[in-house]
């Protein structure tokens, strides 16, 4: 496969303020022809268009996605935004494929999400997508550096792990398993492990929801500088709205659908948000 | 460089390397057992057919009064012939120093010079005999050994009626007498029954025998047909008194052989199957449970792309390491323990040389089915693992659904406390996992039943053939036919309390296109010496007319109650008869075959003539009788029961001792794999219900008391249910283990029950123990911190 990586870091203060979703389909805000002025200078690196995600517990089908379309561009930095339950996390899933939808389309530059093969998933996964999750999710008998090496090892160009620990702040501990580390740290553990392997994209999953305030700001900071020092595309969903200010754009979504889009024109620099 | 994943394989391995060790050593049980039995079986066959082949081990064996020398010529042309041996044989009542009973020589002539022959000497000591003095002799080792003897001993014997003093030159083995045991008897007594070789010309002169013969041996040509040989064997000596020609299968030295090394086959194939079924049984505990456990790495592997190949690889690599380790510590326990076996065997299976080796295949076989079995228990974990979608690998596994169980609907929560309570709903909540664990349990009280079985079957062995069959303390054979007379002669000896007669007559019973030689046994009606006993203790009454048989000759001949059986006599003037299938007796050991005496006398067409009796004896008088025995010119040999037991004590019954004892050892060391397994994983899996009770006041004793409540209510319920399996096992067992010459009664004392509930019950304490020391180190605030 080959690797799409972004030529410049996207300007963030384009002039766009709050847009409004239109609601029908065919006035889905995020479309590129549907607003090239504001966009035309960024490619739409992901492009979702219908998907529904319904999953079936016991006797209810539980309507985690309704027909959701959604841009995501080259660079950015998204926070999706939303109330637990909202589908948010089946969105990520989805887009960092984890998960397929039930129904639409989901486009990674050319690479149809919804068409592929468990393997090619696998492969997609292996090649473009970094992942931080909530409950960090480090495997407790590697140590910080070995946790990153599990990720390193099966990439094509990564940087060295001790690369990027230091990204994180974490050069002094990399040799600590993750019992000996606090949740911070681990989650920093966990960033550099996403990064480590370059990804295209870098899908966090509630990255501070299992942190106390400061520590949450030091990670998001890491989140930030990879963001823009590689300028990886990065998609952080949480329904902490204090670190939208951070974004170039916040997406709201709402039971399975998005129910607005905004631009932040100045983005928040993650040490002065306030929670 | 190691790789992350293998690092975290390494320490996963390390992690768990208590269940890992309790897996391995089932699997070193299973690969020692199956390598053991099995290189013992390949060498001693290896060895036995070296030593026929090398030292010309006849196929064809045929006995008659007295034959010309110059028949030999004429069977030699019999096409199908490769070669021919004609010999002297005879039995002869020998007077050891130090013993006082008599015991029995067979005198088997050899060429006065060393020269190839048909059953070649194998010379362990000494030298050949000198043809110039007619009084040397080579005898058997295993004689030479229970006597003591060495060259240049002396031995007195009977011949023909006159006192001998014969000295031995040599000590020797012969193809013939791997397995050296008097005809009719259960059990070799080496002691009392031994072979001398002596040159030609002497024996033809002790017994009249000059330019005569009355035993032979031939080889058969490539192709030949043994059976149209026999016919025309039989038809050559017909005139001369033949009592029949046999092939191997009717020698009694290859048909022990035989029989015991089948035993040794099936044996070494059901044991390590079961074995090996309990370590995939075992692996696929741990597995499926770990898997489980690190349903989130899975997911976190998935998640960054690790392949379904890499991850169940991965968890494939735990299971290898159990089962390398075991694998090499099951070949080399295997190879010493098979060394050793076959060197037991040396004991009663008589080997010039015992040449224990290892296949190459073998080496093969155990790798392949260790590797199969361990494949067929990390499978399904495995595909568990690799199946599992990402994105839900990623969420805890979602909570049981909680329902009103049987519990609550018998109104039994009022009844119990609270941690029986937690106890009984975690067991309804996940039926699947308990009912595996006390499966798991109860196949390893099952392995230990059967091990503990074998003992009960052995005791009962003895107990119905030694106490409750045979109770004369001594057999009198006749060399010729006595008249009921001589009943009274004996019972007139001062010192025998009482006396039973019996006639013995060889023949060959047929049926259809099935046949087998036994020796007819002509019984008195009711006897009370020499009984007939069924493996349920019961007396069996022999009827005044028809024939009776063994459960075990009757399947052998396909005949059933009713039914008509050809009797070919193969001795006299060789009368063939017709009989009705009267009765069939259960019995444990042998092919047996009965008649009332008085109806095998009829058949017969003779008078009231006996081959020999049972004596009841005085023990004050034993050395008198058999002194007064000794001389009686009439009396070929005699046989004690009770040197026999002995015999059997020190040789079958050590050998079964020690093979159940391993067997034993073994089950013990898989009831500690498989419960410690289920408690140790029970831990893991519920470290943070517990600790959450901890947190919420419960005291160490009340957790530890859940935890190991629901263990040892498992461990309870799965010893009984480890009976039921046991009894199927050892039912399978004896049907696989079934031979023409003994078969194990389905016999179970109350010992076994205890010991085996005893054994798992211990088991499961020290599991406990073991556990309850990791429960009391449970760290309350790391256990609640992460997230199961």
């Amino acid at each position: 496969m080959k690797r799409t990586r972004p030529a410049t870091v996207p300007e963030t203060n384009d002039g766009a303020g709050l847009i409004k979703p239109a609601g029908g389909p065919e006035h889905i805000v995020g479309r590129p022809e549907s607003e090239p002025q504001i966009l035309n200078s960024m490619q739409a690196i992901f492009r979702i268009r219908g998907i529904s995600k319904v999953y079936r517990m016991g006797d209810v089908e539980v309507h985690a996605l309704r027909s959701l379309d959604l841009d995501l561009y080259e660079g950015e930095l998204a926070v999706l935004l939303g109330p637990s339950g909202s589908g948010k996390s089946t969105l990520l899933n989805i887009i960092g494929g984890l998960d397929v939808p039930t129904s639409g389309e989901v486009h990674y530059a050319d690479h149809d999400l919804t068409r592929a093969t468990d393997s090619e998933l696998t492969q997609y996964r292996r090649d473009h997508v970094g992942f931080v999750f909530q409950f960090y999710n480090l495997i407790p008998s590697l140590t910080a550096l070995e946790n990153v090496e599990l990720i390193t090892e099966v990439s094509e160009n990564p940087m060295k792990a001790e690369e990027a620990l230091e990204i994180v702040g974490l050069s002094e501990r990399m040799d600590h398993f993750p019992a000996q580390l606090s949740g911070g740290e681990q989650q920093r553990v966990a960033i550099a492990r996403a990064i480590a392997k370059r990804p295209d994209v870098l899908l966090c999953d509630e990255p501070t929801g299992a942190l106390d305030v400061e520590t949450g700001k030091i990670v998001l900071a890491a989140i930030e500088r990879v963001n823009r020092e590689l300028g990886t595309t990065t998609a952080v969903i949480t329904h902490n709205v204090s670190i939208a200010r951070m974004a170039d754009r916040v997406i709201h979504i709402g039971s399975g659908q998005i129910v607005s889009i905004e631009r932040n024109e100045t983005k928040a620099r993650p040490a002065d948000l306030v929670w | 460089m190691l790789s992350s994943l293998n690092k975290k394989l390494l320490r996963d391995i390390l992690h768990l390397r208590g269940q890992i060790i309790a897996t391995a050593l089932v699997v070193a049980c299973g690969v020692a057992s199956f390598v053991s039995m099995q290189s013992t079986y390949d060498s001693l066959l290896i060895t036995q057919q070296d030593y026929y082949a090398e030292y010309r081990f006849g196929d064809v064996f045929a006995h008659a009064k007295r034959a010309p020398e110059n028949l030999r010529a004429s069977i030699e042309r019999i096409p199908g012939v490769a070669s021919v041996q004609t010999r002297i044989v005879s039995e002869v009542v020998l007077d050891l120093p130090g013993l006082r009973e008599p015991v029995q020589g067979r005198i088997v002539s050899i060429p006065e010079h060393r020269s190839p022959m048909l059953n070649d000497l194998h010379l362990l000591r000494g030298r050949y005999v000198d043809p110039r003095n007619s009084r040397e002799i080579i005898v058997s080792g295993a004689f030479a050994d229970a006597n003591g003897f060495d060259p240049g001993d002396s031995i007195d014997a009977i011949i023909n009626g006159r006192w001998r003093r014969l000295t031995i030159a040599g000590v020797a083995l012969s193809p013939e007498y791997i397995y050296e045991i008097r005809g009719g008897d259960i059990f070799p007594d080496n002691k009392r029954f031994g072979i001398l070789w002596m040159d030609r010309t002497s024996v033809a002169a002790a017994f009249d025998m000059e330019g005569a013969f009355n035993d032979l041996s031939l080889t058969l040509a490539p192709g030949a047909s043994e059976q149209q040989v026999i016919d025309e064997v039989d038809r050559a000596l017909e005139a001369f008194g033949g009592t029949g020609a046999y092939g191997r299968s009717d020698q009694l030295s290859f048909r022990f052989l035989v029989n015991e090394f089948a035993q040794l086959r099936s044996f070494g194939i059901v044991l390590p199957l079961i074995f090996l079924g309990v370590t995939a049984f075992l692996l696929h505990l741990v597995l499926s449970r770990l898997v489980n456990t690190q349903r989130e790495q899975v997911g976190l592997l998935k998640a960054f792309g690790y392949t379904n190949f890499e991850i169940g690889s991965h968890y494939l690599g735990l299971a290898a390491a159990a089962v390398s380790g075991g694998l090499l510590l099951g070949m080399l326990l295997g190879v010493w323990m098979g060394s050793w076996m076959t060197t037991m065997y040396a004991d009663y299976f008589h080997f010039p040389l015992l040449n224990f080796s290892v296949g190459f295949p073998l080496i093969v076989y155990s790798i392949l089915i260790t590797l199969a079995s361990a494949a067929a228990g990390a499978m399904s974990a495995v595909r568990n693992a690799v199946r599992l979608p990402a994105a839900e690998a990623m969420r805890p596994e979602p909570p049981a659904s909680f329902q009103a169980g049987l519990l609550e609907r018998l109104q039994m929560t009022r009844v119990l406390p609270s941690s029986a309570r937690i106890i009984f709903r975690n067991l309804s909540r996940h039926p699947v996992k308990a009912t595996l664990a006390v499966l798991g349990i109860s196949l390893a009280s099952a392995l230990l039943f059967t091990g503990f079985y074998f003992f009960d079957a052995i005791d009962r062995i003895v107990e119905v053939q030694f106490r409750q069959a045979i109770r004369e303390d001594a057999v009198v054979a006749f060399n010729s036919l006595r008249p009921q007379s001589a009943r009274r002669e004996l019972a007139e000896m001062e010192g025998v309390r009482s006396v039973e007669t019996f006639r013995a007559v060889p023949v060959r019973l047929r049926s259809e296109n099935h046949s087998k030689r036994v020796a007819l046994m002509g019984t008195e009606r009711n006897p009370d010496l020499h009984r007939i006993v069924d493996e349920r203790s019961q007396v069996f009454t022999v009827p005044p007319g028809g024939i009776v048989l063994s459960d075990a000759l009757a399947d052998t001949l396909g005949v059933a109650i009713g039914d008509q059986v050809t009797i070919d006599v193969l001795e006299g003037a060789r009368p063939t008869a017709k009989v009705e299938l009267a009765a069939t007796v259960d019995e444990l050991m042998g092919m047996n075959a009965y008649m009332h005496i008085r109806a095998l006398n009829r058949l017969m067409n003779e008078d009231d003539v006996i081959s020999g009796a049972y004596l009841e004896i005085d023990p004050k008088y034993s050395d008198v009788v058999y002194a007064k025995l000794k001389r009686m010119p009439a009396v070929a040999g005699v046989g004690l029961p009770g040197a026999m037991l002995e015999t059997f004590n020190e040789t079958f019954g050590k050998t079964i001792g020690q093979f159940t004892s391993i067997l034993v050892l073994f089950s013990s060391a898989i009831v500690f794999g498989v419960v410690y397994n289920a408690a140790r994983i029970a831990l893991s899996e519920r470290g943070r219900e517990l600790a959450s009770l901890r947190v919420l006041g419960f005291t160490k004793g009340e957790v530890t008391r859940i935890l190991l409540g629901e263990h040892a209510f498992l461990t309870a319920l799965g010893i009984p249910i480890g009976f039921a399996v046991g009894f199927f096992l050892c039912a399978t067992m004896n049907n696989l283990m079934d031979t023409e010459l003994l078969r194990l009664p389905l016999v179970f004392s109350q010992k076994t029950f205890v010991l085996t509930a005893l054994f798992v019950a211990l088991a499961a304490v020290v599991s406990g123990l073991l556990i309850m020391r990791r429960l009391r180190r449970l760290d309350l605030i790391a256990v609640l911190k992460t997230r199961e």
